[in-house]
């Protein structure tokens, strides 16, 4: 048997005991995507095959969250696709600003780039102080970053050329204290933002919400997991609100497409209908 | 849908970097509307840029060009471009996936990180070529490629407007062949219409 088709069965018997063992559940990832990272994980882990490291992540905690660090760590980046915070901007928040106060889940908020730019983008609209934002992901150790607010300083250049194509009205550095190599997001941004270990494969919801952030993380799931995770977002979201996913993340042929409409074409920002009679 | 029964190969993937729109024009413009197995390609272009490439290259060639899109089938006669600023990668039953995982040796998408999901997915029934471009992107792919039965293809660095991707790609593997690029289409159609 060649060395990846063994591979590949021994990664499938080592997610399942990790299902098994510590209830997450991985075996409806993307299978290229998870097979990359473990294999980058095993490179590092110091075991020569995963059968090997099996007994030690089935058996020790500290070995499996080893593991699951490494296989759950999303990247973003701040203001990511620019034209898409523009339109947040111009097209969403004035629904927002109708409410008394504004309820939003950042689903895979990975280590926070986007939930401070929402925070940012809504101060700057006026919604300061009647904003709360939810920012959920499955790595306690990314959420443990994202709550400190502590970026690299070497990425502030990228991060402000990207809020001023976004439609940034201040100065962008006013956001951030820089210290040595460091940049750290002020406290009236990072007092509005709860962050919390949320695993959406497993997870139930979190109350209404009149806007879901979930960019890039479905990309990861196959389709019976990501019609999960949809239904989620739906529940959670009043009629009227807003559903914004990744620019290559279409809700075409998903099961609630029919409750939603999109916004502005291309930039996957979804309305759900008031219309009850379009419920399943 | 994933290739021809008459062909042993199931799919190409192809890279390119520096002077890869004139090369994709070449190559791609070459192929015929009916080539009969999906190409999957990773082009470095600017994160920012839209899909003009795609575009572009759908207007000028016989064969279908567009950018993929997550979930489609790798479908014959059709040429997948990797989205700007996402990795491409294809799943066993040939469905395409997209990532946003780190940027490897500063590229995403990533030549190799294509065509080791390509390699993973379609062991010795796999084609992949590396064109003209600067660094060494697609060398470790290729090399997984060869290692799981595949086979390379090479653009002749001599005739290349940058020459160390595919130089770096000689390097790593030994290709089964190396070719000037006006001779990758009809290589290509060789490969994939002989029984």
């Amino acid at each position: 048997m060649d060395p990846e088709e063994l591979f590949d069965i021994e990664m499938r018997l080592l997610l399942n005991g990790v299902r098994q063992v510590y209830g997450h559940d991985f075996t409806d990832y993307s299978e290229a995507s998870i097979r990359r990272r473990i294999t980058h994980w095993l490179a590092t882990s110091g075991y020569g095959t995963l059968s090997e490291a099996q007994a030690s992540i089935l058996r020790d905690r500290e070995a499996f969250d080893s593991l699951l660090r490494s296989i759950t760590v999303n990247v973003s980046e701040m203001f990511r696709d620019p034209a898409f915070f523009q339109t947040l901007r111009e097209q969403v928040v004035p629904h927002l600003k109708t409410y008394p106060f504004v309820k939003i889940w950042h689903a895979g908020c990975a280590s926070g780039e986007e939930a401070y730019s929402l925070a940012i983008l809504l101060e700057e609209e006026g919604l300061k102080g009647r904003f709360r934002m939810y920012a959920t992901d499955i790595n306690n150790e990314v959420l443990q970053n994202a709550q400190e607010g502590i970026f690299p300083l070497k990425e502030m250049q990228k991060y402000t050329r990207n809020y001023q194509l976004a439609g940034g009205r201040g100065t962008f550095s006013d956001y951030y204290l820089a210290r040595y190599e460091h940049a750290i997001m002020t406290k009236s941004l990072r007092d509005q933002i709860v962050f919390a270990s949320h695993n959406l494969a497993v997870d139930s919801d979190f109350g209404e919400m009149h806007l879901i952030l979930c960019r890039n993380v479905l990309i990861y799931f196959k389709p019976t997991l990501k019609e999960r995770v949809l239904r989620l977002f739906d529940t959670c979201l009043i009629p009227g609100g807003f559903l914004c996913l990744g620019l290559k993340e279409a809700l075409d042929g998903r099961r609630i497409a029919p409750r939603y409409a999109e916004t502005v074409p291309k930039m996957r920002i979804y309305r759900k209908s008031y219309d009850r009679e379009q419920s399943e | 849908m994933t290739g021809n029964s008459q062909s042993k190969f199931r799919a190409v993937v192809v890279g390119v970097s520096s002077g890869g729109v004139e090369a994709l024009k070449q190559v791609i413009g070459s192929l015929p509307g009916d080539f009969p197995l999906p190409v999957m390609v990773v082009a470095h272009i600017s994160p920012e840029a839209d899909n003009g490439l795609a575009l572009l290259l759908d207007d000028l060639c016989a064969i279908r060009v567009k950018e993929a899109d997550e979930l489609e089938k790798a479908a014959a006669g059709t040429v997948f471009l990797a989205p700007p600023n996402y990795h491409l990668q294809v799943e066993k039953d040939a469905t395409l996936s997209l990532s946003v995982d780190p940027p490897v040796r500063f590229a995403r998408p990533s030549v190799d990180v294509l065509f080791e999901a390509a390699a993973d997915a379609f062991g010795p029934a796999l084609i992949g070529v590396v064109m003209t471009g600067a660094g060494c992107d697609g060398s470790e792919g290729l090399r997984r490629i060869k290692e799981a039965g595949g086979i390379a293809v090479v653009q002749d660095p001599a005739g290349a407007v940058a020459d160390a991707m595919p130089r770096s790609a000689i390097e790593a593997v030994v290709p089964d062949y190396i070719v000037p690029l006006e001779r990758i289409a009809p290589l290509l159609v060789r490969l994939a219409t002989e029984p």
